[in-house]
């Protein structure tokens, strides 16, 4: 699938300076035996962005990780730090850290220990040491458990050592597998912004890997979605969300509803695409390179359509009934069927307290859906 | 805390107890909870242990404070020292052949459990690093000596050390290469010497320095070593800050597997080992068969047991500490 969303901000898609690469990932791939793990990935990662890499289960990112601390070599490809080649380099040469998702936190040694054992491969003096593992303690408020064993803590104090260790040595690089995955709800939310927090203040490269789409969304300035060992699409959180270039991206973050359509009509940017699922013809807006004629996918956001009892006077609008609904409180997710049989996922504030709590529609209401012709995201096949 | 056999399902005992982790509970085993039952199940072990380790050790103590005698049995209580006969103890520390034979026996076990070590360890961690089909065989081969009597093997290395086996002839041939002339042998003396204790005592006891080293290097977790590695640590300084402080309950274990029995070992040193230089197996043998100093035998063995106990303890200190760091560990 092609690239075709109308507005993507301008410039993000320009290649940056060079000065501005910290590594650069060069059409790397990576097989075990027969099996295909990471497939000709390239990417750019900026000098001190926090960069997400976002996938299912299994699709490779732990892969492109390792290769990048120098675990794996790359069966193809080049990786880039600072414009030199990192193949053959071992692990312990490289200026890369990685912060593990087990924590990999030595049990032997005390929480100081841990904090200070990469200073020991730095040429600095004995004091010099000791006040690196002290300011690395304060930053991740850690100071009063210095000499504890790592099973003495718990497990939110366990992932800010493995965070402090790994940034101890002031790499050029940090890698985080999966940084939160390892604690609760509640504490990960507040270790979001800690993270965030502590990077803004040390100015480390991050590159964090997630499988969690609200988690990349919150962390990253830019966002690598991956699947099946390959990259889909690389952007800030508001593109790859408001303008996937795939129907992979596109279910993947958040949720949408898929119509399979025609070009009907090119005028500009302004373009008439035949939806027989919606059983009519809607507006939309797309970059240039579609012609009239040609097999596209529409995806519609549940936000992005606005449900009424009465028809509207929008541009696009459909006619359904409420097949299911779950209500939230402050919002609810309906699903609407169509004349035609598809349902649609249509997701409304719940803004006046008036009605059945609320809501703008009940079950097996016949209501109006209607969107802008800018909220269809129409994707080329 | 186990709820009464006949509480139901309801009672507040029950609903608190998580039902996976006491299915016996739910299934009804009431038979089992009845606090008899229970005790005289756990008592078993015990009572195995009074009957057939407490009680003869009790005899052993009490026979090492007795008096010789020319009876049947050949010791008795009476005499000067009616109860406490304390010659024996005295002649433990003051009769050089008894500090001699206890020298011996700790300096060749002090060298056979070291250089066990260094044999075992590379091959322990060798194990844990082979895929894991090769791993079982590898294990086996390493069990596989147990299948021979242990004295056929002791009798094969006597053929190989003695002063006409091939190997021997090998071995002097190669000795002589090497040496100036006047340095020539006519063959190796390996046999009755400590030497020959020590190797056979290493062939012998290495399976039990190698399986509690690996029980203890398989536990390790490989991406601590990914980790210390990614901090710029290379392969052999790894090994020293990681795998080997990690491996310290596995190096107690299998020191200890292997340095108890070769300090009383009694086998290899009679058929192997210098007859004028006896470890304290063969003391204590000695005095039991052939002097028939029954006394002064079981002080010997009262003396080797408490010298033993002290570095059993140290390792039984060790490993519950260790088991509680591990259970305090997520
Ligand atoms: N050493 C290896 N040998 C063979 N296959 C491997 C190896 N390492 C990874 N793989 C395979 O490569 C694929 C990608 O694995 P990877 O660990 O990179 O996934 P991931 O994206 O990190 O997944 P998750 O989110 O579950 O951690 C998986 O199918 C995995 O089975
Ligand atoms: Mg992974």
């Amino acid at each position: 699938m092609r690239a075709t969303a109308a507005e993507g901000p301008a410039g993000t898609a320009a290649t940056p300076a060079p000065a501005d690469v910290l590594v650069r990932i060069e059409d790397v791939t990576k097989r075990f035996g027969s099996f295909t793990a990471v497939s000709g990935v390239s990417l750019d990662i900026r000098r001190g962005e926090i960069f997400g890499l976002l996938g299912g289960s299994g699709c490779g990112k732990t892969t492109l990780l390792r290769m990048l601390a120098g675990f794996e070599e790359p069966s193809a490809g080049r990786i880039l730090l600072d414009g030199q080649d990192m193949a053959g380099v071992p692990p312990y040469a490289r200026p890369i850290h990685m912060m593990f998702q087990s924590y990999a936190l030595f049990p032997h040694m005390t929480v100081e220990r841990n904090i200070g054992y990469g200073l020991k491969h730095e040429r600095m003096t004995e004091a010099q040491r000791r006040d690196r593992v002290r300011e690395m303690l304060d930053l991740v408020q850690l100071a009063p458990f210095a000499g504890r064993k790592p099973h003495q803590i718990s497990g939110g104090q366990r992932q800010r050592v493995a965070l402090a260790r790994a940034l101890a040595r002031q790499p050029k690089l940090l890698l985080l597998d999966e940084p939160l995955a390892a604690l609760d709800k509640k504490l990960r939310e507040a270790t979001q912004f800690e993270l965030m927090n502590i990077q803004a203040r040390t100015g480390v490269t991050f590159v964090v890997v997630t499988h969690d789409q609200d988690e990349a969304m919150t962390l990253s300035d830019r966002i690598a979605v991956m699947d099946k060992g390959r990259v889909m699409q690389v952007g800030s959180p508001t593109e790859i969300y408001e303008y996937p270039t795939s129907r992979f991206t596109a279910g993947f973050i958040g949720m949408a509803t898929f119509f399979e359509g025609r070009v009907q009509g090119v005028d500009g940017p302004s373009l008439r695409i035949d939806l027989p699922e919606t059983g009519t013809v809607i507006e939309a807006r797309a970059a240039a390179g579609l012609a009239a004629g040609q097999a596209v996918t529409v995806a519609l956001r549940p936000e992005k359509i606005a449900i009424s009892r009465d028809r509207p006077a929008a541009a696009n609008a459909v006619e359904g009934t409420v097949q299911d609904l779950g209500y939230f409180g402050k919002d609810s997710l309906y699903r609407i069927r169509l004349a035609t049989g598809k349902l649609v996922l249509v997701h409304a504030v719940n803004a006046r307290r008036t009605g059945a709590d609320g809501r703008v529609a009940d079950w097996e209401d016949r209501v109006w859906l209607s969107f802008d012709p800018e909220a269809a995201i129409v994707l080329a096949e | 805390m186990t709820p009464p056999p006949s509480a139901s399902p309801a009672s507040p005992a029950t609903a608190t107890t998580p039902a996976a982790a006491r299915p016996a509970a739910a299934a009804g085993a009431g038979w089992f909870d009845r606090r008899g039952w229970r005790d005289v199940i756990i008592a078993a072990p015990y009572l195995w242990l009074v009957v057939f380790f407490l009680v003869p050790f009790l005899i052993v103590i009490a026979m090492s404070f007795a008096t010789r005698t020319p009876t049947a049995p050949p010791f008795g209580f009476g005499g000067e020292n009616p109860i406490l006969n304390l010659q024996g103890y005295r002649r433990l520390f003051t009769d050089d052949l008894y500090i001699r034979a206890f020298l011996t026996s700790l300096l060749n076990a002090a060298v056979a459990t070291l250089l066990c070590l260094l044999v075992g360890y590379p091959m322990a961690l060798a194990l844990t690093r082979v895929s894991p089909s090769r791993r079982n065989i590898l294990l086996m081969l390493v069990v596989l000596p147990f299948w021979t009597s242990f004295l056929l093997r002791v009798y094969a290395w006597m053929g190989l050390m003695g002063t006409n086996s091939w190997f021997n002839r090998l071995l002097t041939d190669i000795w002589n290469f090497l040496v100036p002339a006047d340095m020539a042998l006519r063959y190796v003396p390996m046999m009755n010497t400590n030497f020959a204790v020590v190797l056979v005592m290493v062939y012998t006891y290495l399976p039990f320095m190698i399986l509690p080293l690996y029980a203890s290097l398989e536990r390790l977790d490989p991406t601590l070593d990914e980790a210390a590695m990614d901090l710029g640590s290379r392969p052999a300084q790894v090994f020293r800050d990681i795998t080997l402080p990690q491996s310290v309950p596995g190096i107690i274990a299998g020191g200890l597997l292997v340095f108890i029995p070769a300090a009383g070992e009694l086998v290899i040193p009679t058929l192997v080992g210098n007859a004028g230089q006896p470890m304290i197996g063969r003391v204590i043998a000695d005095e039991f068969a052939s002097a028939r100093d029954w006394p002064m035998a079981s002080t010997v063995a009262v003396a080797l047991l408490f010298l033993m106990v002290f570095p059993m303890m140290a390792y039984t200190h060790f490993q519950a500490r260790s088991e509680e760091r591990r259970k305090d560990a997520p």
